[in-house]
């Protein structure tokens, strides 16, 4: 049970292959101009003669028997960038548009859509046009629609990148809630998103997949060189505590949370490595977290070397590992201002 | 009025271009026979010549849809060299002299035009028949339809209709209830432009349908057999015929635009 | 081509000028109409000792090519003098004058129409009958509805097309049917003896009734079947000098080339009986 993809669109040079479990969420992380949004359109069959896409038992698309099923067909919803809600329909109709599509009468496809209008929470808007929403109200109403129709697969093409800061981290919650239990391919550039949002990650980069693997393993031990230098991010799950987080090993990592967490639900500290700093003693001055580690390799890229550890990765210039005379074993601390370790629902 | 952001100069022209329309029409204005205007224009001839403008003109306007829409939707969703032809094509009787399509139209469907004969065995005579002047007048309006569509469709793309067709909508579907909505302003001025374009109708129809009172002797036909008869008639008829052009003009700035607004 | 172009442009300066002047004093009396609409012609003179003069001449569409061709002869003995010629209906023609277009001579295709110019008082003088018309049934060369006289044009099933009863040609037809106590019901009622000659030649109708100098100017796609009742409609073309002619003697002498002898040895030629 799951969703095979093995798309090549030689026109814009991009040849992946990989597979979706059921219920999984796969992100494909890559720079803007990647292809990524390509092999979704390929998938929503949107784009026709690009290799084949199965799902389940079911073959959407097969290019050597010029099998194409048409995007209608596929039950597979996709959620773009910009919401691309129809702007001479309301909110609700916007989200009873796809029950109405599939069948159902007026009344039972109200019925659908207040009630995905209120997973959302989006209920008191159900009469509004889409120019009278905000940004992130209207991406609100698009995550409604695409789920009320039921889809086999979510596509999701960078759904954040066109909100404002304060939207992003609430919808970025909401998705993470939805998305939990359904099959989803996300599209995104941003290492946060994939960090947040995914059970798998796979890194693009010109077209091609270059890094593939748990979410964790990709982001914080990446196996390419551009995954390195792309998808680098300190990833910690654990446990919320006030502004922090208790790490498996019981220590705390303090930071700070976009949206408010509950003491003792899981959470994860996203930190950039470059946000770390190293020390042979705990240093004096203000950081509020100061952890001692264990280094476990050295690996030069571009002009630094990435330094990491049992906790957290950190990159450091080549002098400065020459002046701590860094090696693998040795015993380092490891110091993190709050300010850049990011706390999110997990 | 706001305050001029242009130069100063170009208001000479701009005058003497609003002049060249103006000075004419209100010419006309003044110079109609007022005491016997209602009698002029509601002579039986008068009468019968715009009941049947108004009939024909309509009909056509319908004929326009039915074939302009799904026209326009080809044009705008193909592109390369025989989408180019075929828009060429489709627009040609825009520019073509309007006596040019009439011949065009005997060619095709007189009785010896090359369907004539056909048109004959199934017992249908078009020429000197009402169904002559509707041909005629969907053959000159259709282009302002196609034309004025076709723009609003390529404005709106094929992101909602990528969209609807994720969300499960079938072709149809997808084109009634996202990709005509989308497009209504569009196909709303189309409409009305096409119907001014049929009312207007002259030369394809006085070459191609004939002239008799009632069946092919449309608005603009008895205003030109008038100014033989009956010169201040002319005038009159002239003037009513700008007053229903004022109206469709006026349908036309009045039409709903807040539709395209808030697609982000 | 080029000399062409630029009399236009400085001809709808002028009109566009006038249309300022016209708002900037706000006048409501109308300009002068010139003879637009109405195909013209002129004749170069290539004689060079005379002093230059125009002869303008209104004259019905049907005298075009006798005209045109007494035109030339008028020209070559009147050295300096260009005849220019505007063709059109003889209503239309007539309407112009009304507007004050400029011209010489006045020569329509029947007498009702040259009495409203007479009424209006554009004519100096009394007019001259200078030639007649009769009517002629005109059909397709292979007549295809069997045409043989007037009574077949009430056969059902015959299509029809006559002049508009407002134009001299229609006038003409429904004096003809009311003389011959009968009814033609036409599929359509055409402009102008052109337009019933096209729908004829063109095969989209069945018979028309035109003038017998048409038919013969028609060509060999369409023949003419005389009939009797026609005498009952004998038109009667009349031509006269015109009040405004700058030159009034000019005028005089083309009028006298028309109804001088070799001037009607030409329009008999092109068809046209004696008055």
């Amino acid at each position: 049970m799951s969703l095979e993809v093995d798309v090549a669109v030689p026109e814009r040079d991009v040849e992946v292959a990989f597979t979706v479990e059921t219920g999984e969420t796969l992100a494909l992380l890559g720079p803007n101009g990647a292809g990524k949004s390509t092999v979704l359109a390929a998938i929503a069959g949107l784009i026709a003669r690009s290799g084949t896409v199965r799902l389940d038992d079911m073959t959407l698309a097969d290019e050597s028997t010029g099998t194409h099923l048409r995007p209608h067909e596929r039950g597979i919803a996709l959620l773009a960038q910009e919401a691309r809600l129809f702007p001479h329909l309301t909110a609700g109709d916007n989200v009873a548009f796809g029950p109405r599509a599939h069948g159902q009468s007026r009344r039972d496809a109200h019925t659908t859509a207040v009630r995905w209008l209120e997973e959302v929470g989006m209920t008191a808007y159900a009469d509004r046009r889409p120019h009278e929403l905000s940004g992130g109200q209207q991406q609100r109403v698009a995550i409604a629609r695409a789920l009320a129709t039921e889809p086999r697969v979510l596509l999701v093409d960078e759904p954040l990148s066109a909100l404002d800061v304060e939207s992003a981290p609430e919808i970025r919650d909401l998705l993470r809630r939805v998305l939990a239990t359904r099959t989803t391919v996300l599209v995104t550039h941003e290492v946060l998103d994939a960090a947040l949002l995914a059970d798998r990650v796979a890194v693009i980069d010109a077209g091609r997949i270059v890094d593939l693997g748990d979410t964790a393993r990709v982001l914080g031990r990446p196996r390419s060189d551009f995954g390195a230098r792309f998808a680098g991010l300190n990833l910690v799950r654990g446990v919320a505590v006030g502004e922090a987080l208790r790490m498996p090993d019981g220590r705390l990592l303090h930071g700070l949370a976009e949206v408010p967490l509950t003491d003792g639900s899981p959470a994860a500290a996203v930190v950039a490595p470059s946000a770390v700093s190293v020390h042979l003693d705990h240093p004096h001055g203000s950081p509020r977290n100061s952890l001692a580690a264990t280094v476990v390799d050295l690996e030069p890229h571009a002009h630094l070397v990435r330094v990491r550890t049992d906790v957290l990765s950190a990159d450091i210039t080549a002098a400065a590992v020459a002046e701590l005379g860094l090696a693998r074993g040795n015993p380092v601390v490891l110091s993190v201002k709050a300010t850049e370790v990011h706390l999110h629902p997990a | 009025m706001t305050r001029a952001n242009f130069p100063r100069w170009l208001l000479v022209p701009a005058v003497l271009g609003a002049l060249l329309v103006a000075v004419p029409i209100g010419a006309m204005a003044l110079t109609v026979d007022w005491a016997n205007f209602g009698a002029l224009i509601t002579s039986e001839a008068s009468r019968a010549a715009l009941w049947l403008s108004l009939r024909t003109a309509a009909a056509s306007t319908v004929f326009c849809l039915l074939l302009g829409i799904p026209l326009a939707l080809v044009l705008a969703r193909t592109s390369g060299t025989a989408a180019t032809l075929l828009r060429s094509l489709v627009l040609l009787p825009l520019v073509l002299p309007p006596v040019v399509g009439g011949i065009a139209l005997l060619q095709a469907f007189g009785r010896r035009g090359i369907l004539g004969h056909t048109l004959d065995v199934l017992g249908l005579e078009i020429a000197f028949s009402t169904t002559a002047v509707v041909i005629a007048q969907t053959f000159v309006a259709m282009p302002f339809l196609v034309l004025s569509l076709e723009g609003a469709l390529r404005a709106a793309g094929t992101r909602y209709e990528d969209v609807a067709a994720t969300l499960g909508a079938g072709p149809t579907t997808v084109f009634t209830r996202v990709t005509l909505p989308l497009a209504l302003p569009g196909l709303v001025s189309g409409t009305i432009l096409a119907f001014a374009r049929c009312l207007g109708e002259f030369g394809a129809t006085i070459t191609f349908a004939g002239s008799l009172q009632g069946t092919t002797r449309t608005l603009p036909l008895e205003i030109y057999l008038q100014r033989e008869g009956d010169p201040r008639a002319a005038v009159a008829l002239s003037l009513v015929l700008v007053a229903v052009a004022v109206l469709v003009i006026g349908f036309t700035r009045a039409r709903p635009g807040s539709l395209s607004a808030g697609t982000s | 081509m080029k000399t062409q172009t630029i009399r236009y442009a400085v001809r709808s300066s002028i009109a566009l000028t006038g249309l300022l002047a016209l708002a900037a004093c706000g006048g409501s009396d109308s300009g002068d109409a010139t003879g637009s609409g109405a195909n013209s012609t002129a004749t170069q003179s290539n004689s060079s000792s005379a002093p230059a003069r125009t002869l303008t001449v209104f004259a019905a569409a049907s005298l075009q090519k006798p005209f045109e061709e007494i035109g030339d002869a008028f020209e070559k003995a009147h050295p300096g003098v260009t005849v220019k010629f505007s063709f059109g209906g003889s209503s239309g023609l007539v309407a112009q004058l009304q507007e004050g277009a400029p011209a010489h001579v006045l020569a329509t295709a029947n007498e009702a129409t040259m009495d409203k110019a007479v009424a209006d008082s554009l004519i100096s003088g009394t007019p001259t009958p200078f030639v007649s018309n009769t009517l002629q049934i005109v059909v397709p060369q292979d007549n295809p509805a069997g045409i043989t006289g007037l009574a077949d044009l009430t056969k059902s099933g015959t299509k029809v097309v006559l002049c508009a009863p407002a134009v001299p040609c229609g006038a003409a037809s429904t004096s003809v049917e009311k003389s011959a106590g009968i009814d033609i019901k036409p599929v359509s009622e055409e402009q102008s003896v052109t337009d019933v000659l096209g729908k004829v030649r063109s095969g989209e109708a069945d018979a028309g009734l035109v003038y017998v100098t048409d038919v013969a100017g028609a060509g060999t796609e369409v023949k003419g079947i005389d009939f009797p009742e026609a005498k009952s409609a004998i038109n009667i073309y009349p031509i006269a000098a015109l009040k405004s002619a700058t030159d009034a003697a000019l005028a005089t002498e083309f009028v006298s080339a028309i109804t001088g002898a070799d001037g009607q040895a030409v329009l008999r030629e092109a068809g046209f009986a004696a008055p």
